[in-house]
């Protein structure tokens, strides 16, 4: 098997720079593909059909005579919208023959989990101290923060839409419960179907 | 004086002239697979914003890449010749329109340098 050597040495001060150079490229390049900026990992059909199982969800939710119901309706919601989203970033990655796990899409992997894994915690005990109102307006602040954090190595279109659910969970902390199911049909519904048809048509599906 | 040690044993390393990259295969710096082509900074950035794009038409790179139209032309031409990217000549109304899309071999190429380049900061981590 052939392997090439080099025609000089490295010597230990040339060491680091080839190292420093490579970062450097790899940097240009990501910052290059981010200003093209025409495509993003996010999958906007992906949105839309979670934003429609959550207007489904909201709809199937409000009509719950128990709080117990309503819960288990917004979990079991909870539980297919990952699914939905990871099988159309999987078919949009591979229809862009793109890596899906490239550095950007770690990054934005890494960002968005722990705010999710600390939405997740915060509702196993708000659910056992019966705090159900306050549950609606904790989802939309902690989604809203991990797609804020997510969508910073991502298009700008992304990071907006988080910060318009941070603004709805701002909203459905500090108004009566009563409004809490409109909201979180206006938000986990009309905001992933109104951000998800651009994202689809401007950024690549 | 371990650290002295293990800095010895790296200079060993490095100086067999192998780096271990992350696919196993021994890639130095001045390796046969190293793609000088797109290496050459305004065709890296060619080459990068057509991955993210489906096409890209000359006026997109020459803004994009902050170049001007002669530098655009040279480097897109040398890509060209690789088949590295296409480029499509049309008429929109009475103006020329040029749009350059990258081919499965530059996209490949594109992975061949990533690799490369992350090959390249392992090894060198590794041995530190």
């Amino acid at each position: 098997m052939a392997s090439v050597r080099p025609i000089r040495k490295i010597d230990a001060a040339e060491e680091p720079s080839l190292h420093i150079r490579a970062m450097d490229n790899l940097a240009f390049i990501r910052d290059t593909m981010e200003r093209a900026g025409a495509f993003t990992a996010v999958s906007g059909w992906g949105m839309v059909i979670v934003g429609v199982a959550a207007l489904t969800a909201a709809t199937i939710a409000a009509r719950q005579p128990t709080e117990v119901g309503w819960l288990n309706t917004w979990l079991a919601a909870a539980f297919l919208a990952p699914v939905i989203m990871i099988a159309a970033i999987v078919r949009k990655a591979r229809a862009a023959r793109l890596p899906l796990m490239s550095g950007a899409g770690r990054k934005f992997l890494l960002s968005f989990s722990p705010p999710m894994i600390v939405g997740a915690l915060l509702t196993i005990q708000l659910y056992k101290l019966g705090m159900y109102d306050v549950l609606p307006g904790l989802w939309l602040l902690i989604y809203g923060t991990a797609v804020v954090a997510g969508g910073a190595f991502s298009v700008r279109v992304v990071p907006v839409m988080g910060f318009c659910f941070m603004v709805a969970g701002a909203i459905a902390l500090f108004t009566p419960a009563a409004t809490n199911d409109l909201l979180m049909a206006a938000a986990f519904g009309g905001l992933h179907i109104l951000f998800g048809i651009p994202i689809a048509r401007r950024h690549g599906g | 004086m371990a650290k002295q040690g293990a800095v010895r044993q790296d200079r060993g390393n490095v100086d067999s002239g192998k780096l271990r990259p992350v696919r196993g295969r021994a890639i130095g710096p001045d390796t046969a697979e190293f793609d000088r082509l797109i290496h050459e900074r305004v065709r890296l950035g060619i080459v990068s914003a057509l991955a993210v794009n489906e096409k890209l038409t000359f006026n997109d790179l020459k803004k994009l890449l902050k170049i001007t139209d002669g530098n655009l032309s040279v480097h897109a031409r040398k890509l060209e010749d690789a088949r590295y990217v296409a480029c499509t000549k049309s008429f929109e109304g009475r103006v020329p329109r040029t749009e350059y899309r990258l081919t499965a071999e530059g996209r490949r190429a594109l992975e061949r340098y990533l690799d490369h380049m992350e090959a390249l900061i392992h090894a060198t981590r590794d041995h530190k």
